[in-house]
């Protein structure tokens, strides 16, 4: 399964989403498709985009949240997974793609494939209750489907090739990603109905 | 042997006694100057010198409190926090934010995301415990060094403001600032 794919299949979900995801070449493959005002690329920072995530869904209980994290970024920081069960944020759902692999950094094996660790374990061992690890496109897109309609924190955990796109490059830059992604929620909750 | 160990573990006790108390009053100034200024939500990792201040927030309606695993991810909640129009306030030790400057270079200063941090300034003047020393040694160079403005909070009749100013300076420039909660402020 390649996570180009999967993030093409959640693509037509994302319009009124807040996305928060990871640098490298998940955020590439994102922004290929057509970048949103409601997109944000943490292109460093490693770990922290669940954080964002966390932080995002807690105080905008109306929004719906979608963290895309790998596993080189959620190994260095596992103790979001006992933040996020801790609060239990309705509207988030944590999707990590696992590659096994740094691939950014010249594709040297992670924990993941190296060892014998188990991401999807993990969360559900720090209280995560729906927790799903999937190693195919049908059985991720029903995972994602479900977690749609699931009125509770989710983590899909999804087994993908270490491929990553051929070209990076944004015509965005990172301060403004910020600033738009600030506007588009603010104006978003000003012109909601209270 | 064991005489030698014990000799040293007398040598390694601290000069002063151990009755330290965490002020209530200031606490609850401070706490109050958080609310005044504004602020709905604090992540926090919850630290001795902020145990009372917490548990204001934690029985406080009005503050959400989030409280992490490690004082990084504030730094990630901070930023949520920041684009969803929530006015937040992180609170942790001294030594939790060396463990979050990752975090604060590579989220906050490179996306210009402001962070009003309130940081207790463990191992400086007065300090019985020396686990605590080198950290509150380095403390002021290393905020310096990462071009973090900073203030002394030691007076309980400012402290209220500098929290407001703090508020606003890390507003107006996009910005982490820190105010550092000392112990003449912290203990009685």
């Amino acid at each position: 399964m390649q996570r180009a794919a999967c993030i093409e299949m959640m693509y037509p979900e994302l319009e009124d989403k807040l996305v928060v995801t990871i640098m490298g070449a998940c955020a590439q493959e994102l922004y290929n498709l057509g970048h949103c005002e409601n997109f944000f690329y943490l292109q460093h920072a490693m770990g922290l985009a669940s954080s964002i995530g966390l932080g995002l869904a807690m105080h905008l209980p109306r929004e719906r949240v979608i963290v895309l994290d790998g596993d080189g970024s959620v190994l260095m920081n596992l103790g979001t997974f006992a933040t996020l069960a801790r609060y239990r944020p309705r509207n988030l759902i944590h999707v990590v793609f696992d590659n096994g692999s740094l691939l950014s950094t010249g594709g040297f094996d992670s924990h993941t494939t190296s060892g014998v660790t188990d991401i999807a374990a993990i969360a559900r061992g720090a209280g995560i209750e729906h927790t799903a690890l999937v190693d195919n496109e049908v059985a991720f897109g029903e995972a994602f489907v479900e977690a749609l309609e699931r009125d509770d924190l989710s983590v899909i955990v999804a087994k993908v090739a270490a491929i990553g796109p051929e070209h990076y490059g944004m015509d965005l830059q990172l301060p403004e990603n910020a600033f738009r992604f600030r506007r588009w929620i603010l104006d978003r909750a000003r012109s909601a109905p209270s | 042997m064991l005489a030698r160990y014990f000799r040293i573990r007398c040598l390694a006790r601290p000069h002063q006694p151990l009755a330290m108390t965490v002020s209530y009053d200031n606490s609850k100034i401070i706490f109050d100057g958080i609310k005044a200024a504004g602020i709905k939500s604090l992540s926090a990792l919850p630290e001795t010198w902020l145990g009372l201040l917490l548990q204001r927030a934690e029985a406080d309606p009005d503050i959400q409190l989030v409280q992490v695993a490690k004082e990084e991810e504030a730094v990630g909640i901070a930023a949520g926090a920041y684009f969803a129009g929530t006015p937040h306030v992180l609170l942790m030790q001294n030594h939790g934010f060396f463990g979050a400057i990752n975090g604060i270079v590579s989220l906050a200063q490179l996306y210009h995301v402001p962070l009003c941090m309130l940081i207790a300034l463990r191992g400086h003047w007065g300090e019985p415990y020396p686990w605590h020393t080198r950290g509150g040694i380095v403390t002021e160079n290393v905020l310096r060094a990462l071009g973090i403005p900073f203030e002394y909070a030691r007076d309980p009749h400012k402290v209220a403001k500098q929290i407001r100013e703090a508020w606003t300076f890390s507003q107006s420039s996009l910005s982490p600032v820190a105010l550092l909660l000392t112990r003449d402020l912290m203990e009685d």
